[in-house]
């Protein structure tokens, strides 16, 4: 095993990435297995990390409604994934229960379903290759879940998306890495990051690491890191809460945006979207009104034991999109952020490895730029 | 005031718990009481109001003498909520507490201006072959059924471990004319050694004459000594108890096999409240961080008795009227002058009741191979995860139980950690040659008792009281 | 596997898994089937292990039956009360 900080002596490699989130790892997984030698720096056990704490949904439905690109990425990703879920579980041992049945959002009035529908064909008429949806009414989704409650006018049914166990996931892109020859240097908090005429020193608290290339993954992290290689990134947290019952026998073959029945069997009722920095708690008054919601979709819930709630922040930018940039100033200097790591996972792992890799940079990512933000790139 | 609302709210009933309700309503604060149980008296004073008199005998004096604190405790005039669990605490910006609490099919949100949480201990994990196998219970539930229900094994039984609880259990059995199979003792013999350094303060205590007593009346069972490894087996349930002793194994049938290697601090509601812990190396547990009048490192939240570190019911007793006067204080309660000989009397008592203490906790610190077992061994008995499990994972680069918990599910399951989260910082330091504080406990989340989706749903406003 | 030290009167009437057994006041869904001869009250998700009850003081969570058909219901917590259902692994996971 390859954990063990050779921090006195510092550490070369071709590329570093720092954070050891679902996104660093996706990215550390693709640069591995495309044979480069890679470092993955992370945190110690109690930090910000989504990728312990987010609701595991591959979702397509509803994504970019203001941004036919993002819709169309996430679509991507969603086609990707089974092939990424594949190899995955080959290169590990690991299952992931990775499921993509198809998606649903269940609406509680007529006027809920009349304005998600409406957002719907906005954006498939603005961008018809983003993917199909359909609407339907109470009796078109109780035909797909038979304990619907009878509260649900109707709701939306998209094809592309899933869901996996991100746990599984998480733990599986961390074995891979290794299986692959990546190093992970946990505890390794990123005190400064300095350009090099060869790459990057990457100074961390349990020493010195030099790469020629570096990944800034590092979730909100990246905030603090992006300036140190010339690169910015407008990230704040955004808090969603989700709560988990006892596992129940299977009931609900369909993941909802909302509510989602693992394969252990456990039932993800969630989120919210609260702006309170980095307060990683819960509040009743939230989770009464998620658990209400809840209660009315399947009124089986109402008897489920909930066995744990937790508050995880999302990383959002402030247009609520995936920012990917490279460094004008210090090449060889790239970051990745987003707040659906899982979705982009297969992305990640794929074409945003390659352009890291290959230094081939595809228009396609332009537009994720941050260069977007005209009022911070300014400001930087 | 709403009905729901109090100055004080108070979680548990024991000698902790008690004693500050009675300080607390004596210095003119509206007090509720929150207990699981039924009648007050915590685990260890468990239906002393309600017992038998054939039973009293068999427990003990010691447990007798609890039943004046409960008779005082019962007429105090606070508001007394049996059969409720409190599952969540939240601090609320405006200052005070909002708790969540749950009985039955209700659930709901009581507020308070401070509390205090008096939660007691509870009994070590001992990961062993085959501990999850029916048949196999804690000696302090073999002790409840015996305080609830006047029952005792029927079958073969064999109760194995370390600490004090164990050889009252032996006492008590032996009183009422059960004779076990085995008593296997898994005391370390080196750690008399360490604990002769506090012998003295032990022998000017009443432990004394109370633990030779009890070592006295064990003695009317089988007793093996130095026990160094321990093993359950079994086809769907308990049929055999293996004990290593030096290089030699014996082996013993039976159908109960009851285990215990000491007590430590609840701590998962202070957690999940957002109370600081720390490592106590000589105890082997996480204990909250308070002040000399119990107050943890969130403003206005308590903690006495033995969830803020073991220390027995006669200091539990102490520790709570202290933290009553401190918060009494804090309410800005009149007559301050007047608590203040109330209050260097009770610091007294507290010392006096600490002694000794030091030498148990040497003598009964439980064996490495007990709390950090061989990697078949389960550890994780909720989610089936085992300390092999768990070794792999710190290997691979798992941080702290936080991340083994993502990686593996243990602490996961409906007892979020109570029976695993020692065990999994303890192998995780082992494994990874850090200190188990520096490791640290998981992290432990609202609901720390069982609420269901419909009762979390009524809880919209503060008083709503829930539907079903 | 347990038994009375003391005769008590047992005028509590429940069912357990459909079949009549008696408590008295004051005990628990747990001691009620632990005193029936019952040691075994669920399997586990995972590995369909068969557990009975642990701790005796709603710590470990292994004692979990259902209770007038509400699931997950914690049996050293609960009082018996007189004409319960008490569903134990035998009969519950189907």
């Amino acid at each position: 095993m390859t954990t063990s900080a050779k921090s006195s002596a510092g550490e070369d490699c071709d590329i570093a990435v720092i954070g050891g989130g679902v996104v660093g790892m996706a990215v550390a997984y693709g640069l591995a297995r495309a044979g480069q030698a890679v470092t993955v720096v992370d945190e110690g056990d109690v930090a910000h990390r989504a990728s312990r704490g987010n609701f595991a949904l591959i979702w397509v439905q509803g994504k970019g409604l203001d941004m036919p690109d993002y819709a169309r990425w996430s679509l991507q990703s969603s086609n990707l994934w089974r092939d990424f879920a594949h190899d995955l579980s080959n290169e590990t041992g690991l299952g992931l229960a990775y499921a993509r049945n198809g998606g649903l959002t269940a609406c509680l009035s007529e006027d809920e379903l009349a304005t998600r529908a409406g957002e719907l064909r906005r954006l498939h008429n603005s961008a018809p290759d983003c993917g199909t949806f359909e609407v339907l009414d109470h009796r078109g989704m109780k035909e797909l879940l038979p304990d619907l409650g009878t509260s649900v006018a109707g709701g939306t049914f998209c094809p592309h998306d899933g869901h996996v166990n991100s746990l599984k996931l998480f733990s599986a892109l961390h074995q891979a890495v290794l299986v692959h020859g990546a190093a992970y240097r946990p505890n390794a908090d990123v005190t400064d990051i300095t350009p090099r005429c060869d790459g990057f020193a990457i100074h961390t608290v349990r020493g010195e690491i030099r790469a020629r290339k570096v990944v800034l993954a590092a979730g909100l992290g990246n905030a603090r890191l992006a300036p140190m290689v010339g690169l910015v990134a407008p990230v704040r947290p955004q808090r969603g809460q989700i709560m988990v019952t006892e596992k129940l026998q299977p009931f609900l073959r369909y993941p909802l945006g909302t509510i989602r029945q693992t394969d252990e069997g456990g039932v993800m009722i969630g989120d919210s979207k609260e702006e309170v920095g980095y307060d990683t708690g819960t509040a009743h008054e939230v989770l009464a009104a998620i658990a209400a919601r809840a209660v009315r979709v399947f009124p089986l819930l109402e008897r489920a034991q909930v066995i744990r709630s937790w508050g995880a922040l999302r990383v959002m930018s402030s247009d609520g999109y995936p920012i990917y940039d490279r460094s004008v100033q210090c090449p060889g200097a790239y970051l990745v952020t987003c707040h659906s790591g899982v979705t982009l996972a297969a992305n990640h792992a794929t074409v945003v490895a390659a352009a890291i890799a290959g230094d081939q940079w595809p228009t396609a990512l332009d537009v994720f730029s941050a260069a977007r933000f005209a009022d911070v790139s300014q400001a930087a | 005031m709403g009905e729901g609302n109090c100055d004080l709210l108070i979680v548990g009933a024991g000698p902790a718990g008690m004693r500050a309700a009675i300080a607390a309503r004596d210095g003119g604060l509206s007090v509720t009481v929150v207990n699981e149980g039924m009648r007050p008296g915590g685990q260890i004073y468990r239906g002393v109001q309600t017992m038998p008199h054939p039973l009293v005998s068999v427990l003990g004096a010691e447990y007798a003498a609890g039943r004046a604190l409960a008779d005082a405790f019962s007429a105090c005039a606070m508001r007394y909520l049996s059969h409720t669990a409190v599952f969540m605490i939240e601090k609320r910006d405006t200052g005070g507490f909002e708790i969540g609490v749950s009985s039955g099919t209700t659930a709901r949100m009581i507020t308070a201006r401070a509390v205090l949480i008096a939660t007691g201990a509870l009994e070590r994990p001992f990961p062993i072959q085959g501990w999850t196998l029916p048949g196999v219970m804690t000696a302090g539930g073999a002790q409840t059924m015996l305080k609830a229900s006047g029952a005792v094994p029927s079958g073969p039984t064999v109760l194995a471990g370390t600490g004090p609880l164990l050889y009252l259990l032996a006492a008590q059995y032996a009183r009422a004319g059960i004779k076990l199979v085995a008593l296997l003792d898994t005391t370390p013999t080196a750690n008399w050694r360490a604990a002769l350094t506090a012998l003295p303060g032990f022998l000017v205590s009443r432990n004394v004459r109370k633990g030779l007593r009890l070592l006295r009346e064990a003695s009317a069972h089988p007793i093996l000594r130095n026990v160094g490894g321990l093993a359950a087996s079994g086809d769907g349930r308990l049929e055999q108890v293996a004990a290593q002793v030096g290089g030699r194994e014996h082996r013993f049938v039976a159908q109960t096999l009851l285990l215990h290697q000491g007590v430590v601090p609840q701590v998962n509601l202070a957690l999940a409240a957002g109370a600081a812990h720390h490592w106590n190396e000589t105890r082997l547990a996480f204990e909250p961080r308070v002040t000399a009048d119990g107050e943890s490192t969130v403003a206005g939240l308590f903690i006495a008795g033995d969830s803020a570190g073991i220390a027995g019911a006669d200091a539990a007793e102490h520790r709570g009227l202290v933290a009553a006067l401190a918060i009494l204080d804090r309410l800005e309660a009149p007559d301050r002058e007047k608590r203040e000989r109330v209050r260097s009397q009770a610091r007294a008592a507290l010392a006096k009741a600490m002694r000794g203490r030091a030498f148990l906790d040497r003598l009964y610190r439980p064996a490495p191979q007990f709390r950090m077992p061989a990697d078949d061994v389960m550890v994780c008995r909720c989610e089936e995860v085992t300390a092999g499990e768990i070794r792999a994972l710190t290997a691979r680069g798992a941080q702290g139980p936080n991340q083994a918990k993502a990686f593996s599910r243990a602490g996961m399951g409906p007892c979020q950690g109570r029976g695993c989260a020692l065990s999994v910082t303890e192998i995780m330091a082992h494994a990874s040659g850090r200190d188990p504080g520096d490791i640290g406990h998981m992290r432990i989340r609202a609901p720390v008792k069982p609420v269901t989706v419909g009762q979390m749903a009524a809880l919209s406003a503060s008083e709503a009281y829930g539907r079903k | 596997m347990f038994r009375r030290l003391l005769d008590v009167p047992t005028t509590i009437r429940v069912t357990v898994n459909g079949r009549d057994v008696l408590a008295a006041s004051g005990d628990s869904v747990a001691a009620t089937l632990l005193l029936a001869g019952h040691s075994v009250f669920r399997r586990t998700l995972r590995s369909r292990q068969l557990r009975g009850p642990f701790c005796g003081m709603g710590v470990c969570f292994e004692c979990l039956v259902t209770i007038d058909g509400q699931s997950g219901q914690q049996a050293c917590m609960v009082p018996v009360k007189d004409g319960m259902a008490i569903l134990t692994a035998e009969n519950a996971d189907g």
